[in-house]
C-alpha cells in the first residue's frame, strides 16, 4: 500500500472516495452528498447506533452495519441504497409511526418534524402495520417546556445532550422494550426535577414534537440546533 | 500455596473420608432443596448418630436427575458396593437408608435411573453430587486447583492459550466462539489493565446448567477464571450472577472467601507474582444483561443495554479495557483441559464441536434434569435413551433448544447429532443448553407466541426493530392463536421476522424471530390450520372474539 495510514480510500455506491481514519461511513457520505437516512444520530453527540436507519451493506460482511459508527476502512465497498435497505428503512419508519401516537395535524412540530421528513425521505405512503394507540402522558409541569410522550420515538438525543453537553443527566430511559420511556430524574415530574437547569437543549435536539417550548401552537415549534456544533467546536478548541 | 501443600490438603481430606465406613450424599441443589432435601439430610444425620454406624452425611450439589428429587447417593469406594442412588427420598426414609448401609439397597427407593446416567459423560459435572460445594478441601481432593498450579508453575501464558486452542473448546454460552481465539485476542490487546468476566446471567426459560455448576462446584469456575486471567494477563475479575440464584451466590461467596483465605485469589497467588481478585456482581433480572456488552454496561453501573460491536469487549470492554468474557460452563471446562491435556478433550465430540455439553432437559419427558453428554450424540439419544421419552403414552412432537434465540426441532431431525453447526443448520442453535421437549399436546404457534412474549418483554428497547418489531410479531401471534389471524398477518409476520433478524442491534434482537422461523419451517400446517380452519390441531388455542381481552 502506498497510502499513508491516516487516509483511507473506499467506494460508496460505486464512487471512489477518500476518508480520514477517524471518519465514519456516514461522515464521508455526507461530505460527498450521499444521503443516508438517520434518526438517533446527531452531530455533536455520541452515536448509539440504535435507530438502525443508517444500516448499509459492506462487501465481505454478512451483517448490515450502521454507517454512523462504522469507521471507513481501506478498500471498503459500501452500498447505501439497495432495494433491501430501502425496504428495511421504510419498515423501520413505519414501526416508529405505529409505536406511539403521531398525529401530525395537531402536533406543534408539524412541518418541522424529523420523523415526518423521514417518512417522506424513505417514500412512505401508508403504514401497513397496525397502530398501537398507547395511552401516553403529557408532562407540562416544567415552567418553560412540555414533554409529550405521545410523540417520543426514544431516539435518546435528549438523554445524551443533557448528559454529554449540559452535564446535568436529568433525562434517562426507564422500563424495558416497548414499555421504555424517557424520564426526568427518578421518574419525577419534569417541573420537580432537582437536576434540570431549564437550559432547553433537550427540546432543541428533539426530532419530533415530544419536547417543545410552551406557548407554541400547531406547526409553530421550530427547533434551533445551531448551538450544538458551536459548543462542541469551542470546547474542543479550548481543551 | 504450592504443589506440595496442595498434595497435603488432598491427602488430609482423603484421610478424613477414610475415618468413615459409609458416605451418604444428599443433593442440596435448588431443585432438591425445594423438595426439602435439607430435612432429609438432618434426619439422615440423626439416624446415623442413633445407629452408631460410622457414616458421613454430606451436603452436595446437583446429582442431575431433578425429576426424582430429593436425591441421595451412597458413595461406592468406601462401601465397596456399586454406587446407589435413591430418588424421592422423604425424611421418614432416613432410618431405613442408614440401616441398609452395608446390605442390600432399598428397592422401593430406587427410581430405575440406570438409563439416565448410562449415556452421559461427566466432565463439567464430574464433582457435582460428590463433593460439598463449600469445602475447598474436598475440591482439592478431587484434583482441584492442580491445573492452576500446573499452569502457573510449568506453563507460560502462551502455552496455556495454545493448549486451550488445541483442545477445540468453543464458548458454551450460545455463540460457540472458539475459546482459544478469544483468549488470544485479549492477550494480544493493548491495555494497562485487563479484566476477566464470568457470565452467569443464565436467563433462558428452562435452562439451569450454570446455576447447577455454580451451586455444585463453584471452585471449578473460580479455577477456570484464574487460569484464564493468568493466560490473558488480567488482574481483576467479576462473576456476574443473576440475583434470582441466591443459593449460587451464597456458595460462590463462600467459595471465594475460602479461596482467598488459602491464597488462591489475591496477591502473589500460589507463591508466584500473579495477582488476581474476583468480585461478584448481581444481575437485576434483565435477560438482555446476558449479552456481553449489556453485561459490561451493567457491571459499570449503567443501564444494561447492548452497544454495537465492534469494538468487541476483547479490545474494549469493561472500563474501556480489554476484557475476556466467557460463560460459566466454559470456565468449568478449563481446569480439566489443563490437567488432562488438549488431546484428551479433543478426543471427545465431533470434528468442529469438541468435548461435552451440559443440557437442562425439561418439558414433556420422563426424566427431567441435568444431562452432560459428549458432542455428537443424537437428539434422539438424549430425549429417549437418557430422558426416557415422552410420558403418558403421548407422541413426541418437537424439542426446543437454545432458549428464546433457538428453535424447535421436529421428529424427522431427531437423529441429528448435537453440534453447534448441525443445530444451526436445523434452524435452531446450541444456545446455553436448555432443551425443552414437547409432545402432541403442545401447539407450536402457542409455543412461538410464548417465546415472542419473552423476547418482547425482555427487549431492552434501545433499537427500533427489536423494540417495536417484537411487539408487532407478538400481536400477530396473539391474533393467530385466538383464531383471528389472516393470511395477510402471516405474510406480515414473515416480513417482520426478516426485518428484526437482519437489522436489530444485538444478538437477542437478531435471534428473537428464531422460534417463529423454525416453527414456520417445520409446522407451517399448524399456522395454516389456525388461520384457514380456525382450529388448533393440538387443542390448546381457543377462539376469542377480536377486541376481547385475554
Amino acid at each position: 500500500m502506498t497510502q499513508s495510514g491516516d487516509v483511507k480510500t473506499l467506494k460508496i455506491d460505486g464512487r471512489d472516495l477518500s476518508a480520514r481514519a477517524d471518519e465514519t461511513i456516514l461522515d464521508i457520505a455526507r461530505e460527498n452528498g450521499i444521503s443516508i437516512p438517520t434518526m438517533c444520530e446527531l452531530e455533536g453527540l455520541s452515536s448509539p447506533g440504535a435507530c438502525r436507519l443508517c444500516l448499509v451493506e459492506v462487501k465481505g460482511s454478512n451483517k448490515l452495519l450502521p454507517a454512523c459508527i462504522t469507521r471507513a476502512e481501506e478498500g471498503m465497498e459500501v452500498t447505501t441504497n439497495s432495494e433491501r435497505l430501502v425496504n428495511y428503512r421504510r419498515m423501520i419508519v413505519e414501526l416508529l409511526f405505529t409505536e406511539r401516537n403521531h398525529v401530525c395535524s395537531v402536533c406543534v412540530s408539524n412541518g418541522n418534524c424529523e420523523l415526518q421528513a423521514l417518512g417522506q425521505q424513505v417514500g412512505l405512503t401508508h403504514v401497513h402495520f397496525p397502530y398501537r394507540f398507547p395511552k401516553e402522558e403529557v408532562d407540562a409541569s416544567q415552567d418553560r417546556f412540555i414533554a409529550d410522550h405521545n410523540r417520543c420515538i426514544l431516539c435518546t438525543r435528549c438523554v445524551r445532550v443533557c448528559d454529554e453537553i449540559e452535564g446535568a443527566h436529568t433525562w434517562d430511559v426507564m422500563g424495558r422494550g416497548i414499555e421504555s420511556h424517557v424520564v426526568t430524574d427518578l421518574h419525577d415530574a419534569w417541573g420537580d426535577s432537582a437536576s434540570c437547569t431549564s437550559c432547553g437543549k433537550c427540546v432543541q435536539v428533539c426530532p419530533t414534537g415530544a419536547l417543545s417550548e410552551k406557548g407554541r401552537s400547531v406547526a409553530e415549534m421550530h427547533k434551533r440546533r445551531q448551538f450544538l456544533p458551536y459548543l462542541t467546536m469551542m470546547r474542543e478548541g479550548h481543551e | 500455596m504450592n504443589g506440595e501443600e496442595l498434595q497435603r490438603i488432598a491427602s488430609a481430606a482423603l484421610d478424613e473420608r477414610k475415618k468413615f465406613d459409609y458416605e451418604v450424599n444428599v443433593c442440596m441443589g435448588t431443585g432438591c432443596l425445594s423438595q426439602h432435601s435439607d430435612h432429609v439430610r438432618d434426619s439422615l444425620t440423626k439416624a446415623a448418630e442413633a445407629s452408631g454406624k460410622s457414616c458421613h452425611v454430606r451436603r452436595t450439589g446437583c446429582m442431575g436427575l431433578c425429576a426424582a428429587g430429593p436425591m441421595v447417593l451412597i458413595e461406592p469406594p468406601l462401601t465397596e458396593q456399586a454406587e446407589v442412588r435413591y430418588g424421592h427420598v422423604h425424611e421418614s426414609d432416613a432410618t431405613e437408608i442408614v440401616d441398609s448401609l452395608g446390605g442390600e439397597p432399598i428397592a422401593r427407593l430406587n427410581p430405575q435411573l440406570e438409563g439416565y446416567f448410562k449415556g452421559q459423560h461427566h466432565v463439567v459435572l464430574e464433582n457435582s453430587g460428590h463433593i460439598d460445594p463449600e469445602k475447598l478441601d474436598e475440591y482439592v481432593e478431587h484434583d482441584g486447583y492442580k491445573a492452576l498450579i500446573r499452569a502457573l508453575t510449568e506453563m507460560t501464558p502462551r502455552q496455556v492459550i495454545a493448549e486451550i486452542a488445541a483442545s477445540g473448546l468453543r464458548g458454551r454460552g450460545g455463540g460457540g466462539y472458539p475459546t482459544g481465539l478469544k483468549w488470544d485476542t485479549v492477550a494480544k490487546a493493548n491495555g494497562a489493565q485487563k479484566c476477566v468476566i464470568c457470565n452467569g446471567d443464565e436467563g433462558d426459560p428452562g435452562a439451569f446448567m450454570d446455576r447447577s455448576v455454580l451451586e455444585s462446584d463453584p471452585h471449578r469456575v473460580i479455577e477456570g477464571m484464574l487460569i484464564a486471567a493468568y493466560a490473558v494477563g488480567a488482574q481483576e475479575g467479576y462473576i456476574y450472577v443473576r440475583a434470582e440464584y441466591p443459593l449460587a451466590v451464597q456458595r460462590l461467596t463462600a467459595a471465594l472467601r475460602e479461596a482467598r483465605r488459602r491464597g488462591f485469589i489475591g496477591k502473589g497467588i500460589c507463591e508466584t507474582t500473579f495477582n488476581f481478585d474476583i468480585d461478584i456482581r448481581l444481575g437485576a433480572g434483565a435477560f438482555v444483561c446476558g449479552e456481553e456488552t449489556a453485561l459490561i454496561a451493567s457491571i459499570e453501573g449503567q443501564r444494561g443495554t447492548p452497544r454495537p460491536r465492534p469494538p468487541y469487549p476483547a479490545v474494549r470492554g469493561l472500563w474501556g479495557e480489554p476484557t475476556l468474557i466467557n460463560n460459566v460452563e466454559t470456565y468449568a471446562n478449563i481446569a480439566p483441559i489443563i490437567r488432562k491435556g488438549a488431546q484428551w478433550f479433543s478426543s471427545m465430540g465431533t470434528e468442529r464441536s469438541k468435548g461435552t455439553k451440559v443440557f437442562a432437559l425439561t418439558g414433556k419427558v420422563r426424566r427431567t434434569g441435568l444431562v452432560e453428554v459428549p458432542m455428537g450424540i443424537t437428539l434422539r439419544q438424549v430425549v429417549f435413551d437418557i430422558g426416557g421419552g415422552v410420558p403418558d403414552g403421548k407422541k413426541f412432537k418437537a424439542v426446543q433448544t437454545g432458549g428464546p434465540s433457538g428453535g424447535c426441532i421436529p421428529e424427522e431431525y431427531l437423529d441429528l447429532s448435537i453440534s453447534y453447526d448441525a443445530l444451526i443448520s436445523a434452524g435452531s442453535m446450541m444456545g446455553s443448553g436448555g432443551m425443552i421437549v414437547m409432545d402432541e399436546t403442545s401447539c407450536m404457534v402457542d409455543v412461538a407466541k410464548y417465546f415472542m412474549d419473552f423476547c418482547m418483554t425482555e427487549s431492552c428497547g434501545k433499537c427500533v426493530p427489536c423494540r417495536v418489531g417484537t411487539y408487532q410479531m407478538h400481536r400477530i401471534l396473539n391474533a393467530i392463536t385466538t383464531m383471528n389471524g389472516t393470511a395477510k398477518d402471516l405474510a406480515m409476520l414473515e416480513e417482520l421476522c426478516d426485518l428484526v433478524k437482519h437489522t436489530s442491534l444485538c444478538g437477542l434482537g437478531q435471534s428473537s424471530p428464531n422460534p417463529v422461523l423454525s416453527t414456520l419451517r417445520y409446522f407451517k400446517h399448524e399456522y395454516l390450520a389456525h388461520i384457514e380452519e380456525h382450529r388448533c390441531p393440538a387443542g390448546v388455542c381457543k377462539a376469542i372474539a377480536e377486541g376481547e381481552r385475554v
